[in-house]
């Protein structure tokens, strides 16, 4: 672990030297301990704890939404031939839609308020967590299944021994894949009209031309990518703890 | 030689006198008829191993007694308590060792026996081990422990043994035996392995072109061993009827030829 962070220290060593010899220019890029003092006074002064709390509840409560309908709909067709004809073709559609494509719609719809937002995260978050935990049902091994079978389970008992615990390593990867749209879709509505969030906070450095405050705030939606990244990982060593381990992340 | 068939005898007699009655049994997949009008008896604690070719319709049998395919026609009894264990032991890989064996008892303390059937199986030790941390052989003998702790009437088994190693071929073996002797359930052995159907089972059949072609009672004095001439002799009647031409050659060369010819 400790040698992998041997880059990253190498390039801002370099940084900070190319901002004190004058080789990077200030507005262009600040120095990391500029950077670093920029953090500080927004921490000190507690906006950043405000606007980031304000963007983190977007982003759960788009999840949450997002995540339990395409979980709904996965499960009405994975587990079922009726449920798969109705519900299928609708969500191949509505995944060919490029989501930021229907920011003006949703505005229109739901005003530049935070329904928008949080519709607009849940409708891009929903996709990956269908496909990845739909592809997982339909890909639960047969053989699996027809062994459960002879051992006498009901339709019930075998859709939560046999069916679920199958389909939950691809749960695990759409989850990730939802985490990171998310905050990409964070992003995106955050740039429309926000009086809150990380975003507001970008959008009113941009017009002050406070480049300092503009890469903090990118740091920290790199942050936040990185912990949620983690937080899954860990859920997923814990609930997948049954999956023999891969050579390498044993030695990890 | 055509199995016995009691026609004189009433029905409710008949079916206590046998774990499997099929007549006129056909499996058709298709326009391809794999059992074409099989008749098989099995008595309630019988050992009967079914050799045959590779594609010959074993495990379409198999499959036909433990209700996993409807059949095409024919009459076909089968016990309500049947276990099968298939050639991969098939366990769930996110359930533990004990609770693949539990899954599905409905039983008080369904723990308690899954335990105790592991112990049958000399894995009491590994009850909280995952699947993918058992041996080939260990992962089997939970597949084992998973089918008798249902008490079985009937226990199928699908070349169980034919992903294994000889030496844990041959512990397989004893194992079988003992626990078959503890539960005496009736048990159908599909098996490649001559060596295999003779040294456990009580009747020997062959299945070929749909049907039971051959049948051999075996009578050899215990304990049995490959060694014996009139296990050879057996042996030489049972490959010429899989059509094993070099049958002497083949019983004069070690089993794994002997397997390999028959594949
Ligand atoms: N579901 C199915 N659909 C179509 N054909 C099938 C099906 N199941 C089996 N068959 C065919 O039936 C024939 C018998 O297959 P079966 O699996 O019973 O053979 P087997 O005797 O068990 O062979 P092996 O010793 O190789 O396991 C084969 O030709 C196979 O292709
Ligand atoms: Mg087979």
């Amino acid at each position: 672990m400790s040698t992998r962070l041997l880059s990253p220290l190498a390039v801002l060593l370099l940084w900070e030297l190319g901002s004190r010899v004058g080789l990077i220019p200030a507005h262009i890029m600040p120095a990391p301990s500029a950077l670093a003092t920029t953090l500080s006074d927004l921490l000190v002064s507690g906006r950043l704890y405000e606007h980031l709390g304000v963007s983190l509840r977007r982003a759960a409560l788009g999840l949450a939404i997002g995540v339990s309908l395409g979980t709904a709909l996965a499960l009405v067709a994975g587990l079922s031939r009726r449920g798969e004809l109705a519900a299928d073709p609708l969500m191949q559609i509505l995944r060919a839609l490029p989501f930021l494509g229907v920011i003006p719609l949703f505005i229109l719809w739901f005003g530049i308020g935070e329904v928008t937002k949080v519709a607009l995260i849940a409708l891009a978050t929903k996709t990956p967590i269908y496909l990845t935990l739909y592809g997982g049902i339909r890909g639960v091994d047969a053989k699996l299944v027809e062994a459960a079978d002879t051992l006498g389970l009901n339709r019930l008992e075998l859709i939560r021994h046999v069916i679920l615990p199958g389909a939950l390593p691809s749960f695990f990867v759409g989850l990730r894949y939802a985490l990171g749209i998310s905050l990409l879709a964070l992003v995106a509505v955050e740039q429309i009209n926000a009086n809150s969030g990380i975003g507001y906070l970008i959008n009113e450095a941009r017009d002050f031309m406070k480049t300092d405050v503009i890469m903090v705030c990118l740091l920290i939606y790199s942050v936040l990518g990185l912990l949620t990244d983690a937080f899954v990982r860990m859920l997923e060593r814990h609930a997948l703890a049954w999956r023999p381990l891969m050579p390498s992340l044993r030695a990890a | 030689m055509p199995v016995r068939i009691d026609r004189g005898r009433p029905r409710a007699d008949a079916d206590s006198q046998r774990a499997v009655r099929a007549r006129g049994l056909v499996q058709r997949f298709g326009d391809r008829t794999v059992l074409d009008g099989l008749d098989l008896d099995i008595a309630p604690g019988e050992f009967v191993a079914l050799l045959g070719r590779s594609g010959s319709g074993k495990t379409t049998l198999l499959r036909a007694l433990a209700r996993l395919d409807r059949i095409s026609e024919g009459e076909l009894t089968a016990p309500a308590a049947v276990a099968t264990v298939f050639q991969e032991a098939r366990l769930l890989p996110w359930k533990r060792a004990w609770q693949n064996i539990a899954l599905g008892l409905r039983i008080a303390d369904a723990r308690r026996h899954a335990l105790a059937a592991l112990d049958e199986v000399g894995l009491g030790d590994r009850a909280d081990a995952w699947p993918s941390t058992l041996s080939g052989g260990q992962a089997q003998r939970v597949s084992l422990a998973r089918a008798l702790v249902r008490d079985p009437k009937l226990l199928l088994l699908d070349e169980p043994f034919g992903a294994l190693d000889a030496l844990t071929r041959m512990s397989m073996h004893r194992l079988v035996q003992r626990l078959w002797r503890t539960h005496r359930p009736a048990v159908l052995l599909v098996t490649h392995d001559v060596d295999e159907a003779a040294l456990l089972a009580d009747r020997v059949l062959v299945l070929s072109q749909g049907r039971i072609e051959h049948e051999e009672r075996i009578e050899l004095p215990s304990p049995r061993s490959v060694e014996q001439p009139e296990f050879r002799a057996l042996r030489r009647r049972l490959l010429t009827s899989l059509g094993v031409d070099e049958a002497g050659e083949a019983v004069a060369a070690p089993a794994s030829r002997v397997q390999a010819a028959l594949r």
